[in-house]
């Protein structure tokens, strides 16, 4: 067992960490309430009309809308081709699952600038212009890791023999499917479906490399910061992002933690 | 009354048959499973990485701008002689080794802490709290940082209030340094806590009663057993950091470019694609190895 005084570091280092953590997203939750549009500290004060004067804002809607639309089918295929390697990779050894298992990981585990140079190059290679489809297509190649991963680990803990008790009493394969194992995976699908939903709507670097003259949302707030124009807006939009994007993640714990 | 049973009664009806293929032919469904992600991965993100790596190899008319499809080695010649892109590319991997080590040394304690500590309610409510600004926007927590580091921001005011002279970092390195360690963080916190949660506890005792002192135990029985979360952790960290180019936009200097920026302006500004994949490779090559090495360790088991 640890002595007192290692338990008391431990204890104060995880405190420390976690303020540290949480210090920069508190205080740039005050700054969508700031009055002027000087981004000083302390904030000059409170205001809230910065609110109303953001959803006016026609690009910012434009964006978000993009944004959305984009991370709705890539979560779709996401969670189909995801869903569908977990299957595989869990049912059998067969030659190539471990190619399989690490060709899924990739497109995380490689820095964002390959992933996303790679597919440019790509497309450019094949005369595809850039537009809605090619940002699906990015954010979607990047999002059936975050499925696979949630679901092959549910997979793990459900026994194969509860789909093979329900063929022995006469079920076929769909109706195994649809009353055994869909339900015991449904909470791991909805958190990974949640999850890369949340990936797809933040995510800038694939996606400077796919969208072309398009914004979606990350990439109007980048564009702002860089240039520091409508801080007040941006200050607005990353106050809903961060609420927003909590949103998902908070559900995806919970629907997992349950079992 | 048997035509209502049916739905789950052994019939001759086509679905049945079909799902009794299936059962006695499991290489049918499996294919059935494997085909759709396999021909995603490989038509698309593996024909792409192919695509880089051969583009690398070719290069641009100066006059017309356009791609000239001749095997050369010319851009790899550039990237190894010219100073500035040697520079920027020792930057990169060198930042990135720091803020692995940094994000190492700050997330060991807590995931101790959270593994062996801390009782099952605090438990889960540190895990939540580390996993939460994992998720929450990346462009929303480097702006926070823009914000704290420039002049008039939150960090010279508190250095003001303790009566201490302003620390002028915005927009240089070490801006960079914290941000980046500051963003990853949660990446090494979560896999680290993943192996230490593994290691049995009688494990601890084991050693104890062997008359090991809590030093080496630590040095012989849990250093060992974490070294594949800090690997898993550290891939996170590292490739993520090689990879970036935001960061170094929007909290960097004048002299903080990336290989990302290199890449990103000239497939934007400058329209060199073939320099920009050749560049690229750096990072990628060197990624290769490290998960090649990664997998060997086990990190992958706690991802």
């Amino acid at each position: 067992m640890e002595s007192i005084s290692t338990r008391i570091f431990l204890a104060l280092w995880t405190i420390l960490v976690i303020a540290f953590l949480f210090g920069p997203i508190l205080l740039i939750a005050v700054y969508a309430f700031n009055v002027s549009n000087v981004q000083s500290w302390p904030i000059a004060g409170l205001t809230l009309k910065w609110f109303p004067k953001t959803w006016a804002n026609q690009e910012v809607r434009t964006a978000l809308w993009l944004s959305i639309r984009a991370g709705l089918l890539a979560t779709t295929i996401a969670v189909v081709l995801g869903t569908f390697a977990a299957f595989a990779v869990n049912r059998a050894r067969w030659r190539g699952r471990e190619a399989l298992s690490f060709a899924v990981v990739l497109p995380i585990a490689l820095p964002g600038i390959i992933t996303g140079m790679a597919l440019n190059s790509f497309f450019v290679f094949w005369h595809i212009p850039l537009s809605y489809w090619t940002i699906v297509i990015g954010h979607a190649t990047f999002c059936i890791v975050i499925v696979y991963n949630n679901v092959l680990a549910r997979l793990r803990r459900v026994p194969g023999s509860l789909a093979e008790a329900s063929m022995d009493l006469g079920a076929g394969a769909w109706m195994t499917f649809q009353r055994v194992t869909f339900p015991a995976i449904s909470t791991a699908l909805i958190a990974g479906a949640l999850l890369a939903f949340a990936l797809s709507f933040d995510e800038v670097i694939v996606t400077t490399f796919t969208a072309g003259a398009q914004n979606t949302l990350p990439l109007w707030i980048f564009g702002a910061i860089r240039l520091g124009q409508e801080l007040p807006e941006v200050n607005v939009i990353v106050l809903a992002v961060l609420v927003v994007t909590a949103v998902p993640v908070f559900l995806a714990y919970r629907v997992t933690q349950d079992r | 009354m048997s035509a209502a049973m049916d739905n789950s009664a052994v019939g001759p009806r086509p679905g049945n048959r079909l799902s009794a293929l299936f059962w006695r032919r499991p290489g049918l469904s499996l294919a059935g499973l494997v085909l759709p992600p396999v021909l995603w991965m490989v038509l698309i993100y593996i024909a792409a990485l192919a695509v880089l790596f051969v583009a690398a190899f070719w290069s641009v008319d100066d006059f017309t701008g356009e791609i000239v499809r001749k095997w050369t080695l010319a851009n790899f010649q550039e990237i190894v002689t010219s100073p500035t892109y040697r520079r920027i590319a020792f930057r990169t991997i060198g930042m990135a080794a720091l803020v692995t080590l940094t994000d190492a040394v700050l997330a060991f304690p807590v995931a101790y802490f959270m593994a062996r500590v801390a009782g099952p309610r605090l438990r889960l409510a540190l895990i939540t709290a580390v996993v939460l600004p994992l998720w929450s926007s990346y462009l929303a927590r480097v702006y926070a940082w823009r914000l704290i580091l420039s002049h008039d921001g939150a960090l010279n005011w508190g250095l003001k209030a303790l009566g201490l002279p302003p620390a002028d970092i915005g927009y240089t390195n070490v801006a960079m340094w914290i941000v980046f360690s500051y963003i990853w963080l949660p990446f090494m916190i979560m896999p680290v806590y993943a192996a230490l949660e593994r290691i049995p506890r009688n494990y601890f005792e084991a050693s104890q009663d062997l008359g090991a002192r809590g030093g080496r135990t630590f040095l012989k029985v849990v250093l060992p057993l974490a070294m594949p979360g800090l690997v898993a952790g550290s891939i996170f960290s590292f490739s993520l950091t090689l990879g970036d180019y935001i960061t170094p936009v929007l909290v960097g200097g004048p002299g903080s470019d990336f290989i990302g920026n290199v890449v990103y302006s000239n497939v934007g500004v400058a329209n060199n694609i073939p320099f920009a994949a050749a560049y690229a490779t750096v990072p990628l090559v060197l990624m290769a190895g490290y998960l090649w090495l990664a997998r060997r360790i086990g990190a992958f088991d706690v991802m």
